[in-house]
């Protein structure tokens, strides 16, 4: 059993060199994401046994830092160090400082002084990840920033599409819906383009961003593209990120009509997926919900083990480097 | 229109540069001889008598410039500059006037809070400044200032800069009035309803980041109404930081038909693109923002070829604390001052896309001429307004190195080419390195 040999005390991971993350999509490789995904597998093995906690980092600390609500994510990664015996923390914005009117630097510079291996954030701006790692000496994990970036997502997905179909290379996805403000989408997108997948964005003119055909893939408002798709990846409709009087479409009931995932516009066998929350009714039929062919519980399973696989990698091997480019040099 | 503190105009000869002055014709190697602030003599082997000698082998000299976008945060904002601290900081960047906007902490929208302002450069502005007042009582757009009274006291222009005059029934309004007060009214464009809560340029980049776009169409559209009223009413107009390929097509357009208008553009949106923004610096963020490989183009082209006539830093000085967050949750803004020659040098002279004749006019008399202040001249009879540049130099711009209380640059941290030596303002010498 060479998987699990990572339970053995002598082959605990050695001390980690200081600074790699895991903030965007764009800075892992083919190899990378292939590694993390064979941990994953690793630890789905390990989870189905009796006891199923490792020692594998033990002493470890996570701290997990959420300035906006989640469930899945922030339960995947409490529990994902759990299960690897890391020390956690959670800290929301409520309750802490942030109400105080704390800088994200200050707050982070303050967890920082704990000494924690790896600082999972989530924050609803873009770039929050890349300021924590600047000012603190943690692995930091993007649990997604703003519009911008959520590659453990990502990671679980491919997991959850690899899982069902054994391939993802020349798999055809479609993405339906809101992906202008989808920071799923996009990591989503990339990953897909690295590992050879062949993506479809399907939604509203106004939520399909100019210039997104450059991410490696191509666009369309006909929902009838869904037909062609191996998986129907359906996301979610961000109704607070609708401001109000935008305009994006003109109702919710006139966008279930027109691009909702039904029954009816499906064909058997496709296989549908959705990052969660759901909202029934909207992007999302029921019946398509808690039919067979949704791989939507699979998704919440396969987020721990990738989350589990993230952890261990940044403090073991590790894949992953926040580049860091310089203005003049990406000008 | 410009204010400074008194000091005694200075007896100075700059020995042996290459003096280069486009609007005089001029290059070749002279002496320039400075006798009480005015220039005296250009020459070889000038007698120095007991002048301040300035050695100026190896080096350019050069009519000084003038920045017609300047943020000096005063008042109510001091922390991140005051005059003093921005005019010490034009000095150093070779500039011998500069226009500060009136988007202050109150606006500048009265001859109280103007009268003020003049007093306080009269005591403490190293270098002539002139300032802009508001077009709209608290850059509100909804009621026009008393333009004529505050002409009277001072003031260089108008501008309502950092919002745009929304109402189009307003805006034809205050260039009607405008025609009283012999100032030139400067316009910040921008459609807020397209750019609406906008971080960066629309387009792939953005699109990738997830970044909210602020797209081209939300300038230009602007652009083409403010030039239909600026040719309805027969009113010049005066368009700051133009960053868009449509917006220059436009202007070239009305210009061409006949529309006095003249348009600024930023170092930064000469030297950089929205590609830029991948690195999530907040000193890469401004508005408008940085926009495609083609809109810089454009932008070249047009300050070529003349449509756009002036290069102006908008230089807008922001508080470490307040660049030190997220991109999205940073100001608009970066500084210039210091090093708005040295980029441009570095980016555009350097690599041979723009000659330096070129841009010396664009730095000095395009933007006197857009809001009709003295030309600086290197001439005989002319007030010695003069900046010595060292083209060889290179060096790396620090943290530390500036003379403004700000420090987001977007240089910070590169290494660059041509440096200011010195710098004679209004007949003295304000910077000397």
């Amino acid at each position: 059993m060479a998987e699990i040999r990572v339970m053995r005390e002598d082959l605990r991971p050695p001390a980690p060199p200081p600074k790699r993350h895991f903030i965007s999509i764009k800075d892992v490789s083919r190899d990378d994401v292939e590694r993390l995904l064979a941990t994953a597998r690793m630890f789905e093995r390990s989870l189905e046994r009796e006891v199923k906690k490792l020692p594998t980092l033990k002493g470890r600390l996570v701290i997990n830092v959420f300035y906006e609500s989640s469930t899945r994510t922030s339960s995947s990664f409490e529990l994902a160090a759990k299960r690897l015996s890391a020390d956690t923390m959670s800290i929301k914005s409520s309750g802490s400082s942030v109400d105080k009117g704390e800088s994200l630097k200050d707050t982070a510079i303050t967890l920082g002084a704990y000494d924690p291996d790896v600082i999972v954030l989530r924050h609803p701006q873009i770039g929050a990840p890349h300021l924590v790692a600047r000012v603190t000496d943690a692995h930091v994990v993007n649990a997604g920033d703003g519009k911008h970036q959520h590659p453990t997502q990502a990671l679980l997905d491919l997991y959850t599409m690899r899982e069902a179909f054994g391939r993802l290379d020349a798999l055809h996805v479609a993405i339906v819906g809101d992906v202008l403000h989808s920071r799923v989408a996009r990591s989503l997108i990339q990953a897909l383009a690295l590992m050879g997948a062949h993506v479809t964005l399907i939604g509203p003119p106004a939520l399909l961003p100019r210039g997104i055909e450059a991410m490696g893939c191509e666009t369309t408002t006909d929902i009838g593209a869904i037909a062609a798709a191996d998986v129907v990846y359906v996301l979610r409709m961000q109704r607070e990120r609708m401001q109000e009087g935008a305009n994006y479409v003109p109702s919710l009931r006139e966008y279930a009509a027109r691009w909702g995932v039904t029954p009816e516009r499906l064909r058997p066998g496709q296989k549908v997926m959705h990052p969660g929350p759901m909202n029934r009714g909207v992007e999302i039929d029921p019946r398509v919900a808690d039919h067979a062919d949704a791989l939507i519980e699979t998704q919440v399973r396969a987020g721990l083990v990738t989350r589990m696989a993230v952890l261990y990698d940044l403090l073991t091997s590790g894949p992953v480097g926040v580049k860091t480019e310089s203005v003049l040099e990406v000008a | 229109m410009l204010f400074a503190k008194a000091a005694p105009k200075e007896n100075i000869v700059v020995r042996g540069a290459r003096v280069v002055d486009p609007s005089e014709g001029i290059d070749a190697v002279l002496d320039v001889r400075v006798d009480e602030g005015v220039v005296a003599a250009l020459g070889t082997d000038l007698d120095t008598n007991s002048h301040r000698v300035i050695e100026g082998e190896g080096l350019v000299l050069a009519s000084a410039f003038v920045d017609p976008h300047v943020h000096l945060r005063t008042p109510g904002r001091e922390d991140e500059e005051t005059i003093a601290s921005g005019t010490a900081a034009a000095a150093a960047g070779g500039y011998c006037a500069i226009l500060a906007m009136p988007n202050t902490e109150p606006v500048v929208d009265s001859a109280a809070t103007l009268g003020a302002l003049v007093e306080a450069a009269r005591a403490e502005a190293e270098i002539p400044v002139g300032f802009l007042a508001a077009i709209t009582k608290q850059q509100r757009g909804t009621e026009l200032t008393e333009m004529a009274e505050l002409a009277d006291v001072g003031a260089a222009g108008f501008s309502d800069d950092g919002v745009p005059v929304s109402s189009p029934g307003l805006m034809r309004r205050a260039l009607q009035y405008g025609a009283v007060t012999h100032r030139r009214i400067a316009l910040h464009c921008e459609e807020t309803t397209l750019s609406h809560d906008g971080q960066m340029h629309e387009g792939e980049v953005s699109a990738e980041l997830g970044f909210t776009g602020y797209p081209s169409v939300a300038e230009s559209l602007m652009v083409e109404r403010d030039l239909a009223l600026a040719a309805y009413e027969r009113q010049p107009l005066h368009l700051l930081h133009l960053s868009a390929w449509e917006s220059v097509q436009a202007l070239r357009r009305a210009r061409a038909d006949g529309v006095a208008a003249t348009a600024e553009v930023t170092p930064h949106h000469l030297c950089l693109t929205d590609e830029a923004v991948r690195s999530l610096d907040t000193n890469v963020k401004m508005n408008p923002p940085l926009r495609s490989a083609s809109d810089r183009t454009a932008l070249v082209e047009a300050l070529k070829d003349g449509t756009i006539t002036a290069i102006a830093t908008d230089h807008a000085p922001h508080a470490r604390h307040e660049k030190d967050v997220p991109f999205e949750a940073a100001p608009f803004g970066v500084t210039g001052l210091e090093t708005a020659f040295a980029a441009l040098y570095t980016q555009l002279v350097e690599p041979g896309v723009v000659p330096l004749e070129t841009i010396l006019e664009r730095m000095s008399a395009g933007p006197a001429r857009a809001y009709g202040l003295d030309e600086p001249r290197v001439a005989v009879g002319k007030p010695a307004n003069l900046v010595l540049l060292d083209l060889k130099a290179s060096y790396r711009i620090t943290a530390e190195s500036f003379r403004s209380r700000s420090v987001n640059s977007w240089l910070l941290g590169a290494t660059v080419k041509g440096a200011i030596r010195a710098t004679v303002a209004a007949g003295r010498v304000v910077f000397a390195a």
